[in-house]
């Protein structure tokens, strides 16, 4: 429904107050009103009250420092926000409904000094230096210019201190740049692209999770040492800046140290529902391995209709860059003894304290074992509130310097550490395989664990992808 | 360089698409012929074809009964809207028909996420039709050469209401002059319950036999709309025949596009219905006095 989007009623009037409020001049004079600028002033003016002291921001905070972004108006109350945008409708739902969770629950962690929390950012104290944290979230669609839209209206209503969301790295490109031309931290979530840390970076932007350059340098060597050098795969990709980078990654891998040969790459937009055709050239190919880079529901469909055309099992399906609920939704038949790579897998909780802290507190307030997706947003907001509390300040330049410290910091998974070249964390790949319905212990336990990588192995060097970070004012 | 059996697979491919386009388009185009209200919610109502056919799966196992419920369920949805909300825009402008009908799908798209969740639902095909079908030169999914079997008993069947009874005529004298059919004392407000009815239906049905196919999550019509539309537009506003040919050559045109570079697939189908605008504002097979 794209071509309706930008009539979505719940846009129109945080538009309309920005305008409004940017420019007071503007307004429509109280004479001869119709009914719409009847409308648009009334906005005009409630936008305003929500935001107390915009007349006089700047003045009233006696710091040494200008105003900001957001900051100083933005935790000046008795709470700060955190505006999330992520996708809770289209392609990309269920994951983003995962991603609302762990914020949900990272968000009730910091206000109540939960010991995990604490473990991951010491200096909290029932809220982070002395506000209490509130979420506000909207719903991305998985669309950059709707995730844009949501966050101007939570920067116009609530003068949010942080941003965060994406799923899908077409949001996480879009709101890279929107944080540094607003100069307001942002959290990326799920985002797969090289880009988003790679030639799309930007200073006021920071990413937790794997990406495709790590996934393929962790899962390459598994794949050439299982399968052997010299053989022939069909990709499938999703047309946009995460699919194309992380199928590059992964083929270059491939063929530059196993060579193996890439028959077809089957590039499908973000949502397609009939996967047909492309299965069709795949099934024409020749190709001994189907490797999926398609994601959320796009990598459920055309995973269960490459069955469907009996690809598989006649060619072995990969899955480069693991899927929260793939295995949930298709079932353990089709994933039995795939080899994929993810931020995390529940069963870690064997492992790592702090993972089964986090599972276990997961589990007690949604009923299921979280998925990657609520990891990733738990622990970039534990990072959040770590620097925020270590830096002393919201004063966003501050945060950023304490980010780039690149100290060595907790993550449900080790130790891990900023890289303040590319504020990319560097932190450990996980390589799973499918397990067969008769080896699950229980309706969660799709995967074995069989590699934990470390982090700095895999990652390209800084300034390889082109990352150029900016200004900090 | 043609892989000629890849090509032949994939005019199958567009075959098969078309089918399910022409199915849906077909229950578009004749509700707004005959109502001449488009209905944003055509989408939400193929949605609501798996859900009913899901439930009704999950109780019974059978899909023979997933089936009825599903087409039986959305004709109910569609009879009800149209008693209930439709009817009262019939004199408004078009743009309150289109904000009407775009905020019932998504009132039904989230109603069904509250209540179902977000993760996708699998109908199995029924056993007769699992597996895989050799036809010597190629190999096909089994149920996908019994989905062109099924859609096209539909679409037959729903031809032979609209051209060989009392009823049908009475609709497509409606689409052709719809103040005509009211003056000449035939009660066109139960007409246009009855063909909301079954132009929803047709979506309803499209949407549970699909289930085997693409599995059903609550978005899953958001797609299907937006090709509808351009099949609609190809084949002519208002014209049963034009939505079937409408649907085979945008089938056709997904499929045999994307043996070249699939990212190009939409493109074309989008050209070609730009090509049709141009030429033939009218549609293939429409005719320029409806309204």
């Amino acid at each position: 429904m794209t071509a309706f989007d930008d009539h979505d009623g719940r846009k129109a009037p945080a538009a309309l107050a920005s305008q409004d409020l940017s420019s007071p001049a503007m307004r429509p004079m109280p004479f001869a009103l119709s009914r719409r600028n009847a409308l648009r002033a009334g906005i005009g003016i409630v936008g305003a009250t929500l935001v107390p002291g915009i007349g006089h921001m700047g003045l009233a905070y006696a710091d040494d420092k200008p105003a900001i972004g957001t900051w100083p108006a933005g935790s000046q109350g008795s709470s700060v926000f955190i505006g999330a945008a992520v996708p809770l409708t289209g392609t990309y739902a269920v994951q983003g409904e995962d991603e609302r969770k762990g914020l949900e629950l990272a968000v009730e962690h910091i206000n109540t000094n939960n010991p995990l929390m604490k473990a991951l950012a010491p200096k909290i104290n029932n809220g982070v230096l002395g506000k209490k944290v509130e979420l506000l979230v909207a719903d991305s669609a998985a669309k950059p210019n709707q995730a844009v839209q949501a966050e101007q209206t939570f920067i116009n209503q609530n003068k949010v201190v942080l941003m965060f969301g994406s799923t899908s790295s077409a949001v996480a490109v879009a709101l890279n740049k929107f944080a540094q031309r607003e100069k307001i931290l942002y959290m990326a979530g799920i985002s797969g692209s090289n880009d988003t840390t790679g030639k799309d970076c930007v200073r006021y932007g920071f990413r937790q999770g794997f990406y495709g350059e790590t996934a393929a340098n962790a899962i390459g060597p598994v794949l050439l040492a299982q399968f052997g050098k010299n053989r022939k795969a069909a990709f499938m990709t999703p047309d946009y800046t995460y699919g194309h980078t992380t199928t590059k990654s992964v083929a270059d891998y491939l063929t530059e140290k196993g060579g193996w040969t890439v028959v077809t790459n089957q590039v499908s937009p973000l949502g397609t529902q009939d996967f047909s055709q492309y299965l069709t050239n795949i099934g024409n190919s020749g190709a001994e391995f189907l490797i999926n880079v398609n994601w959320g529901r796009d990598a459920v469909l055309s995973t269960q209709q490459a069955k469907q055309f009996g690809i598989i099992p006649k060619m072995t399906l990969v899955v480069p860059y693991q899927i929260p609920f793939l295995a949930k939704e298709v079932g353990p038949d089709l994933t039995a003894g795939v080899f994929a790579a993810t931020d995390f897998w529940w069963t870690l909780e064997d492992k790592y304290p702090l993972a089964k802290m986090f599972v276990e507190s997961f589990q007690k307030k949604y009923g299921y074992r979280p998925e990657w997706g609520a990891e990733n947003a738990y622990v970039s907001l534990g990072h959040w509130a770590r620097m925020v509390t270590e830096a002393g300040t919201f004063y966003p330049p501050d945060v950023i310097k304490q980010f780039e410290k690149g100290e060595t910091i907790p993550s449900l998974l080790g130790d891990v550490h900023y890289r303040p070249q590319d504020h990319q964390l560097v932190r450990p790949v996980i390589l799973v395989r499918g397990k067969a319905k008769k080896d699950m212990k229980n309706d969660e336990d799709f995967w074995e664990v069989i590699g934990i990588v470390p982090g700095d192995k895999l990652m390209q060097a800084p300034d390889a992808f082109g990352c150029k970070l900016g200004d900090y004012t | 360089m043609i892989n000629w059996s890849n090509f032949i697979a994939q005019c199958f491919n567009g075959l098969v698409l078309g089918a399910l386009l022409a199915l849906i388009s077909s229950g578009l185009t004749i509700i707004y012929g005959t109502l001449g209200v488009l209905n944003l919610a055509h989408g939400a109502m193929f949605m609501l074809g798996g859900y009913a056919g899901w439930v009704a799966y999950t109780y019974t196992g059978s899909f023979l009964v997933a089936v009825a419920a599903g087409a039986l369920f959305v004709m109910l949805v569609g009879l009800v809207t149209e008693r209930l909300i439709i009817r009262h825009f019939y004199a408004r402008p078009p743009e309150d028909q289109l904000l009407v009908t775009f905020g019932l799908g998504i009132v039904f798209v989230e109603t069904v996420r509250f209540f179902f969740g977000s993760l996708s639902k699998t109908v199995p095909p029924p056993s007769l039709l699992t597996g895989i079908t050799n036809l010597g030169f190629m190999v096909y999914p089994t149920y996908r050469l019994g989905l062109l079997g099924i859609v096209s008993v539909a679409l037959l069947a729903l031809y032979f209401v609209l051209y060989r009874t009392r009823i049908g005529m009475i609709v497509r004298a409606g689409i052709e002059d719809s103040v005509m059919v009211d003056s000449l004392g035939i009660n066109v407000y139960r007409v246009f319950m009855l063909v909301f009815g079954i132009g929803s239906m047709a979506a309803g049905f499209a949407g549970i036999v699909n289930a085997p196919v693409v599995s059903i999550a609550p978005d899953v019509g958001d797609a299907i709309l937006v090709q509808t539309f351009v099949v609609v537009v190809i084949g002519g506003v208002g014209s049963f025949t034009g939505a079937i040919l409408g649907g085979l050559i945008a089938g056709e045109i997904v499929s045999i596009t994307s043996m070249f570079n699939p990212a190009y697939s939409y493109v074309m189908l989008f050209i070609a219905m730009t090509l049709v605008l141009v030429l033939r504002p009218y549609g293939l097979l429409g005719s320029a006095g409806r309204e």
